[in-house]
């Protein structure tokens, strides 16, 4: 600051872009991500050197990871991150690894995902843990077991953050990592746990990993029970890396459908989970569990996701919600246990925005799918890896609305709004009703393009499908309804509309406003 | 090491900047939006509350906390913080205060109010400038070793004879090592054939009679070498330390002070000190005063605005040193850059004296140089150490290169490090050294 004032007062001097705005820092910090990410490709190595395939793809995947990162690391020595900086890095970095991580795709050359609009489309779905796919047919016959695992791996890697985890490893974000946590992270804030950002980053990235590793041991160990047929050691741990992020590809067809009952109650539990806040994890693991059973976002998650499971197990069990008989799985109507399992688990997948499907929904009837389309706009909670609006904000809306209407009456009353034990100020309210505001014109005009664009292409697109298209992408849910229903996919969008929803995808993940600061003019000038 | 520090201000900040890559930090403030800026901008673990409340201690993890420093700008609340810790958990306490009299009845018990560490932010500030005034041309002093050793950190003007000698031409002082030159914001480390530059900042370290001939030689021939006659601008409660110090000293010191009633109360208590009572702006008042004829001003008004127009007009009107204490470290650059010769920041001198404090346990006693980018510390050798026994040109290649042995004391006597000065162990040493080397330089010795 005082070198500016003096500045000011010697008159100043030309200043370059790279003083308003240190780009050069944040693609040398950039760099170094990728050079550290590099190591990531071992386990589709691994996978491809087990089953015989070929780690090419791989090998150069990690090539270009190491090359680029150390090129773009030269530029500057001793990045410094500030504020501004802060916000271009995280940008950058959530455009950049799905750029590069669409290789193995390209490389491979297996399917639809060899056109590289659709291996874009692919990597950023993985990254962003949208769960949207473009691969014409998901099968072993067509596609290698590595590039499915890698498919998988991307996911898990951007549930939790690529740069949780680079604030993890490197003690050189130490004071620019809080803010690029609170960048990456989803929710308002965030919950510094420890005085070290760098001890918050690894107690998260450790409770994510031990949960995916539980993931993997009650998959695989209801397999070897007996109970999970198809459930081998490669599912195990291919959903176990989909579950944790809530990304929902899997390397099956028919999704969850391929499994027992038993695994899909499995599945349903580790959703839950990945729909929490992790910090609530932490406390718990320090002994404070009332941390998490009082918390009011955890309560109201599992109040709406009981409340929309009820609706759909009645309408299941009275087959009044399916317009035709589901020809895969046993009957609905009148069994109670599958019709509960499936409201469930459609519920959950939809809420916490993974888009796993345990059967196909388009089966439903229009108003069930209605309810479905709806439910996506929730989200899970802050600071977990889920997409979407946030139960948080809806919390808050929800207590401003009440506070409103209880003003009219009492207009002298004065009323905080209280979020667990504490107090919400209205700074915070209201750059919640911003963003829902933003979410949701997004949303609408994305709509709108995109059943244009169908127009424009000759798809034959309903007015619902496009809805469910255009929030499937933003909110990072991952399948729609109709022609992207959760046994179909984005394959048959134009390349303009499916680049349209990578960038839907982007910042989506990002909560929009972190890529629209970096994208307005005012953030590049002084 | 778990520190937890009460209150966010700029002292709360600055101790916590200079402790948080080593221990573990925690604040807290009652203000939110200090609390949010924290977050992102230091790496600490920042919360909301009252530290005079048990609970709020408690959630900041008092129980694990092995010292806890009460900075907030009141004494009092300083007091209850360090008293309410203590209630239930026994962490180290370091409350700062402002008032000397809470100093003085602490220095009875040592005890008293539940603190273990007191700091008297206006006392200390004081002594800085009595200390800078003594030396003239210095801009920071510091005392190791009981007073046995000085540090004293000097700017060459362009008339300073010392501008254009090489180092071992200047090297004529015993008693004395060069322990670095800051020049546009680098730190070098001396060679014989390095030659000083006007705008250079050298610091020195040596005995206090060796600090003072060099000071004598770094001065340009028509400043008169002596302090006798200062003028010191507002009695707040630094300005009547100061004035109080130098009357002490022999100084013939003159106070001016705005508020009549102030400056009646102020007189009653300097016996020796001349109290004006005036605007310190009015020049023809200054001029009836002889105040440009002083050797050095002190302004210590509590507005930096009016800091500044008194310490310009000094200069303008010939005053050979202007030192100013003042309160907003962003305007530091500002009164230097305008020709004030000395600034002082009361709170990054209470900062700088808690952080010592708190890494004492490993370095005696700490000086920051130049915004923490050197630091010159004083340490006792133990036997483990790389330097014991050893001349001091052979355990020198052992450490990085950035680190001047300054001086060492031992048994009460100063040495002046040669290269075949053995270093015994128990010897206190006291070392210069580049920040970024400090922690190894630590482990080392």
């Amino acid at each position: 600051m005082s070198f500016d004032l003096l500045e000011t007062l010697r008159g100043g001097h030309e200043s370059t872009l790279n003083d308003i705005i240190g780009y050069t820092a944040s693609l040398a910090l950039l760099g170094r991500t990728l050079k550290y990410l590099a190591v990531t490709p071992l386990l589709p190595i691994f996978v491809a050197l087990y089953y015989g395939e070929s780690t090419l793809p791989f090998l150069i995947t990690s090539g270009v990871m190491i090359g680029l990162g150390v090129t773009l690391e030269r530029l500057q020595s001793d990045p410094d991150l500030g504020h501004r900086e802060a916000f271009l890095f995280v940008s950058m970095t959530w455009f950049v690894v799905p750029l590069v991580g669409m290789i193995p795709y390209l490389i491979a050359g297996q399917g639809t995902v060899a056109h590289p609009v659709n291996a874009l489309f692919e990597s950023m779905s993985g990254f962003t843990t949208t769960g949207s796919t473009v691969l014409g047919e998901i099968s072993f016959a067509r596609h290698s077991r590595s590039i499915l695992m890698w498919r998988q791996l991307t996911q898990w890697l951007g549930g939790m953050g690529i740069l949780v985890l680079m604030v993890a490893i490197l003690p050189e974000l130490s004071v620019g990592g809080a803010q690029v946590i609170r960048e990456e992270s989803p929710g308002l804030s965030i919950d510094k746990l420890t005085p070290r950002i760098q001890d918050t980053a690894r107690a998260l990235w450790g409770i994510y990993a031990a949960f995916t590793l539980g993931a993997v041991v009650v998959y695989y160990g209801l397999h070897l029970a007996g109970v999970a047929p198809n459930m081998d050691f490669y599912n195990a741990v291919a959903h176990a890396l989909t579950t944790l992020p809530t990304g929902g590809f899997s390397p099956e067809a028919r999704s969850v459908e391929a499994f027992s009952p038993i695994i899909q109650w499995a599945v349903i539990l580790f959703m839950v989970v990945a729909g929490t806040n992790f910090a609530l994890f932490w406390y718990v693991s320090k002994g404070e569990p009332r941390r998490l059973t009082r918390n009011a976002e955890f309560r109201s998650y599992l109040l709406v996701m009981g409340a929309v499971s009820g609706l759909f197990t009645l309408l299941l069990f009275y087959g009044v919600g399916l317009a035709e008989v589901p020809t895969n799985i046993a009957p609905l109507s009148g069994d109670i246990e599958n019709a509960l399992r499936q409201a469930v688990f459609q519920t959950v997948a939809i809420v916490t925005t993974t888009g796993y499907a345990s059967m196909d929904f388009n089966t439903w009837d229009q108003s069930a799918q209605l309810a479905l389309l709806f439910a996506m706009f929730f989200g899970g909670s802050a600071g977990s890896a889920a997409g979407s609006v946030k139960i948080i904000r809806w919390y808050l809306i929800r207590k401003a609305m009440s506070r409103e209407v209880f003003k009219s009456v009492h207009p002298e009353a004065v009323r905080p709004i209280r979020v667990s034990d504490d107090v919400a100020d209205d700074d915070a309210v209201s750059s919640v009703f911003v963003f829902v505001m933003i979410f949701i014109c997004i949303f609408a005009v994305s709509s709108v393009l995109i059943y244009l664009d169908g127009l424009r292409v000759g798809l034959e697109l309903s007015a619902i499908e496009a809805v469910s298209a255009s929030i499937a992408t933003l909110g990072n849910v991952g399948p729609g309804v109709g022609i992207v229903g959760p046994m179909n996919n984005f394959e048959r969008f134009s390349s303009a509309t499916k680049l349209y929803m990578v960038f839907l995808m982007w910042i989506g993940r990002l909560e929009i406003l972190s890529v629209l600061v970096v994208l307005s003019p005012s953030y590049w000038r002084r | 090491m778990r520190i937890l520090i009460v209150g966010a201000g700029e002292v709360g900040s600055n101790i916590a900047s200079n402790l948080a890559g080593t221990h573990e930090v925690t604040m807290i403030d009652r203000d939110p939006e200090r609390i949010e800026e924290l977050t992102y901008s230091l790496d600490v673990l920042a919360k909301e509350g009252d530290g005079t409340s048990l609970r709020t201690l408690e959630e900041a993890g008092l129980e694990q906390t092995d010292l806890l420093i009460a900075s907030t700008d009141v004494d009092e609340s300083n007091l209850a913080i360090c008293g309410t810790a203590k209630t239930v958990s026994d962490p180290f306490t370091i409350a700062r205060v402002k008032n000397a009299d809470l100093l003085r009845t602490w220095e009875r018990s040592r005890r008293a109010f539940s603190v273990d560490f007191m700091v008297c932010s206006t006392l200390l500030t004081a002594n800085e400038a009595v200390q800078v005034v003594g030396l003239p041309l210095s801009t920071d002093v510091d005392r190791f070793a009981n007073g046995l050793v000085q540090m004293a950190e000097f700017e060459l003007v362009e008339d300073s004879p010392l501008v254009g000698q090489t180092v071992g031409e200047a090297d004529r002082v015993e008693s004395l090592t060069f322990a670095s030159i800051l020049r546009d914001g680098e730190v070098l480390i001396p060679r014989g054939e390095t030659t000083f530059t006007s705008d250079d900042k050298v610091v020195v370290i040596g005995s206090p009679e060796g600090v003072r001939q060099f000071s004598l030689r770094v001065i340009p021939d028509e400043t008169p070498s002596e302090t006798e006659n200062v003028f010191v601008v507002g009695a707040s409660e630094i300005g009547v330390h100061v004035a109080r110090q130098l009357q002490d000293r022999g100084v013939d010191v003159r106070l001016i002070e705005q508020d009549s009633e102030r400056a009646d109360e102020v007189a009653e208590m300097l016996s020796e000190t001349i109290v004006l009572n005036n605007d310190a702006t009015d020049t023809e008042f200054l001029e009836q005063e002889n105040f440009g004829k002083a050797d050095a001003v002190i302004t210590t008004l509590d507005n930096d605005q009016k800091n500044l127009l008194v310490a310009l007009l000094a200069k303008r009107l010939g005053v050979k040193r202007a030192i100013s204490v003042m309160e907003s470290e962003e305007y530091r650059d500002l009164f230097n850059e305008v020709g004030v010769d000395v600034t002082i920041n009361p709170q990054i001198v209470t900062g700088e004296e808690i952080a010592r404090f708190t890494r004492e346990q490993i370095a005696e006693k700490l000086s920051f140089i130049e915004d923490s980018r050197a630091e010159v510390f004083e340490i006792e050798i133990d036997p483990e150490s790389v330097l014991a026994g050893r001349p001091v040109e052979e355990s020198i290649a052992d450490l990085p290169a950035s680190v001047v042995i300054g001086a060492i004391a031992r048994d009460d006597r100063m040495i002046t490090p040669r290269g075949d000065t053995v270093i015994e162990a128990g010897d206190h040493v006291i070392l210069f050294t580049d920040d970024e080397v400090s922690e190894e330089v630590l482990s080392k010795v």
